[in-house]
């Protein structure tokens, strides 16, 4: 009797206006881009609220009303609050008409959607406190099931993330962590003692994330009746599925008119026809299933690309470069301590202006090209390494200036 | 049965003046070695010995052999600049003009025609359409015309000499088939002569990649002159109004209101010298522009492997093999958006010619942040290994096959 797991991610990025050398010392606006194309911020958020978003939360907050049984639950980027509080803030109100379902639960996350666990601990600490404060101020809820930026995860991620009190984290059901075994049942991690970790079935998931309007897939077309039968068929050979997904599949990545709002309308009433079946949150799952065995991943994993590794943000040199340059200004700009340099800092680590500097997917699948808003990965990395040329310097200039009025304040001091 | 084509050029290596001269050596290598008989001519004897490819000297009198200095191989001079250049006592042998030549190189077609046997004629750039034009009047043999490069290209669109334009023209509508260097290109001869773009065929130029030294053998010199820290930005190419030399001073000014260690090489000859050294004098940059003069072979690959970017800043560039060579020497290169070399080669920098602040931009970024050097660099090399001469050998068969069943039918 399998229970559906859904789980939404729900993230945009803020993507860097295109900066030259010669904005260097003389612009401090990173993000602000006004033009027609991608960069645009705004315009992206506001393309993707009206096409995913509001359409979406309605279906949703229709089939909760609809099925007294159905569930779900989602992650919602500080980034991603961050834009929709100055775009957009009825979709925060939309959000929140979910969440006071009382059956929709929020994940916690880092604010940035950064990579920073692997590069620094104490601000991917940090970050967690900052997102769980905004999702307190704007829901009203504690996260207490923790997913990391793109599903990135390994034994020392949940040793660290069970420490921080969580009772639950996400991961991908990557082939090379299962083996023979199933994703569908809970399982204790390696390194770390009673954290429950829920991996995604990346078949079934993907099967509507990626598969769903294509035409060469021996499953075309998919629908709901279809799917809840494969639900149904893991009936005895699993407790959870969890279909794990980017809410921009409904509408963004599959277009409207490839049906896919019909089949999310349409899905758990077809999973529920099946009286075994049932959905489930996160936190349900961690209280009340059992861990079946345990896996053991000493690699970084992620839900990205075929290899489901690090390698769409952190493998080629100008990515390194990149990452390594930008850590190193964290002493810098923490012991300085300037809130809008911080923030500038922090909307720097977010993982996607390292997924544009990818060069995989010249040969590698379009996914990339497709998410990339830059000609090039090598526009994104000047742009970004001129950007962060400019906060260093800003930070620099700030830290002068301290030392000059702390200088000041002594000699008169002394004069006095 | 091996396919054989009548082949006209009008340069080849070493006596090429630029990139037309290395495609047809490229392509009649590759296309040889996949059992193509070629007869490759040329207007007049030069100095050239190949084991697989028969060449003809159009103009082939006993006796008379060219010196290749006095050599005047200039596909790419205007008229009025090789009347000038014209060295003194050769009227006599070679009539007056540029067209006069061109005209002679079509009549001796016409002789070639019937000495030899042949499926399919080839015939390469403008000054080589005449000579393909009869050939097909007197064998009745199917014409293919390759166009490396258009008047449209050359001169920037202004003061276009009507002349050539018509004879460009005429060789693409008497054609059975074009074949365009890039996309850009066809789309120029699209929209500028009007041609039907049915029968147009994109075909990319190649290099073979094993035929450049390995970079790792790298001279003193070189090392040398990193030692003192200086950075090294390289143009290659004719200095001319096509090439965009103009707009690679104005970035040079602006890189080095930021960084005074660099210098830029201009490495070629051409109509625009002067004005250009007169422009860097101008702008007060003399000191950081080196005038490299014309350079081929092993010199040549010394001056790429020695600089940390190639800037092809062309105003209209139909591919841009110089791109390619600049890649094999482990140099990475930064295109105009107006070349055709960006279709095949994606892992490059681009911006438009007259954007000289993206331009001064991205060569900053490069001097200033190592990994984007060596990202481009490893990326870019390992793509040029899948682009070589085979590639497009490969696909002109396809074109003459195409072209001979076709030609079949109709007879």
């Amino acid at each position: 009797m399998p229970k559906v797991c859904c789980y939404f991610q729900v993230h945009q990025p803020l993507r860097i206006k295109k900066y030259r050398i010669f904005n260097i010392g003389v612009d401090g606006d990173y993000f602000d881009d006004s033009s027609e194309s991608d960069l645009n911020n705004r315009r992206v958020f506001e393309k993707v609220a009206g096409k995913c978003y509001f359409p979406a939360n309605a279906i949703i907050l229709e089939l909760l009303k609809q099925y007294p049984q159905f569930k779900a639950s989602f992650s919602l980027s500080g980034v991603f609050l961050g834009q929709a509080e100055k775009f957009s803030p009825q979709l925060i109100e939309s959000f929140k008409a979910l969440v006071d379902t009382g059956r929709v639960e929020l994940l916690s996350e880092t604010s940035h959607h950064s990579l920073s666990f692997i590069y620094s601990p104490a601000e991917f600490r940090r970050q967690i406190q900052l997102h769980r404060r905004k999702i307190k101020e704007l829901f009203g809820v504690e996260p207490k099931v923790f997913r990391n930026t793109e599903l990135i995860f390994n034994n020392n991620l949940a040793n660290e993330v069970e420490g921080l009190g969580f009772g639950g984290i996400l991961a991908e059901g990557a082939d090379h962590i299962l083996g023979w075994r199933s994703p569908n049942f809970v399982y204790k991690t390696k390194g770390a003692k009673n954290i429950k970790t829920l991996l995604k079935n990346y078949r079934l998931s993907d099967d509507i994330a990626f598969r769903f309007s294509s035409k060469d897939w021996s499953e075309y077309p998919l629908t709901a009746p279809k799917f809840a039968n494969w639900i149904s068929a893991i009936n005895g050979n699993g407790q959870i599925v969890n279909l794990f997904l980017d809410y921009e599949t409904f509408g963004e990545h599959q277009w409207e008119d490839t049906g896919i709002f019909e089949f999310l309308k349409s899905l758990p009433g077809e999973i529920l026809k099946n009286p075994g079946n049932s959905f489930i949150t996160p936190s349900e799952a961690v209280s009340e299933l059992e861990p079946v065995g345990e896996i053991d991943v000493p690699q970084f994993t992620s839900w990205a690309d075929t290899e489901r590794d690090l390698s769409a943000w952190v493998s080629n040199p100008i990515q390194k470069d990149a990452l390594s340059k930008l850590y190193a200004l964290e002493n810098l700009l923490t012991e300085l301590d300037n809130p809008e340099l911080l923030e500038d800092w922090r909307k720097l680590t977010t993982s996607d202006h390292f997924y544009y500097m990818c060069t995989k997917w010249f040969s590698d699948g379009d996914v990339h090209k497709y998410f990339n808003p830059y000609e090039t990965p090598y526009e994104a990395f000047i742009s970004f390494m001129n950007v962060l040329t400019d906060l260093e310097l800003r930070a620099k200039n700030q830290k002068k200036a301290r030392q000059a009025h702390v200088e000041k304040i002594r000699q008169e001091l002394k004069y006095a | 049965m091996k396919t054989k084509v009548l082949m006209f050029g009008w340069e080849f290596p070493p006596y090429n003046s630029g990139g037309l001269g290395t495609a047809c050596f490229g392509l009649t290598k590759a296309l040889s070695s996949k059992n193509i008989d070629i007869v490759f001519v040329l207007p007049k004897p030069v100095n050239i010995k190949s084991d697989k490819i028969k060449i003809k000297f159009a103009e082939d009198q006993a006796g008379m052999t060219i010196n290749p200095q006095d050599y005047l191989l200039a596909p790419y001079k205007s008229p009025d600049q090789y009347q000038n250049d014209k060295l003194p006592g050769r009227e006599s042998v070679y009539g007056n003009s540029l067209f006069d030549e061109i005209g002679r190189y079509g009549k001796n077609a016409r002789f070639i025609a019937k000495e030899y046997e042949f499926d399919i004629i080839h015939a390469h750039d403008w000054m080589s359409f005449p000579a393909g034009i009869e050939a097909k009047k007197v064998s009745g043999k199917p014409l293919i015309v390759h166009v490396h490069s258009t008047e449209i290209d050359r001169t920037g669109g202004n003061n276009i000499n009507s002349e050539i334009f018509r004879i460009e023209k005429t060789g693409m509508e008497t054609a059975d088939a074009v074949i365009a260097v890039s996309n850009l290109t066809k789309k120029i001869i699209v929209d500028n002569y009007h041609i039907n773009p049915g029968k147009i065929h994109v075909v990319h130029n190649g290099i073979d990649v094993y035929d450049y030294p390995s970079i790792d053998a790298d001279s003193a010199a070189v090392i040398k002159l990193k030692e003192m820290g200086n950075k090294i930005v390289l143009f290659v190419g004719r200095i001319t109004v096509q090439k965009g030399p103009d707009y690679f001073l104005k970035a040079a000014k602006k890189v080095l209101q930021y960084n005074r260690d660099v210098f830029f090489v201009i490495a070629g000859s051409g109509d625009m010298e002067h004005q250009i050294i007169t422009e860097a004098a101008e702008l007060g940059i003399s000191d950081r522009v080196l005038f490299a003069g014309f350079l081929r072979g092993e010199e040549l690959n010394k001056v790429y492997r020695m600089a940390d970017l190639f800037v092809m800043p062309s105003v209209s560039e139909p591919f841009g093999i110089t791109a390619l060579e600049s890649v094999v020497n482990g140099t990475p290169v930064l295109v105009s958006k107006q070349s055709g070399v960006k279709e095949v080669l994606t892992h490059v920098l681009t911006a438009d010619f007259w954007d000289t602040d993206e331009m001064a931009n991205k060569i900053l970024a490069v001097l200033n942040y190592k990994s984007l050097e060596l990202t481009l660099k490893e990326n870019s090399i390992e793509q040029v290994k899948n682009l070589s001469w085979q590639e497009t050998a490969r696909k002109c068969i396809d074109i003459y096959r195409q072209i001979l069943d076709s030609y079949f039918l109709r007879v």
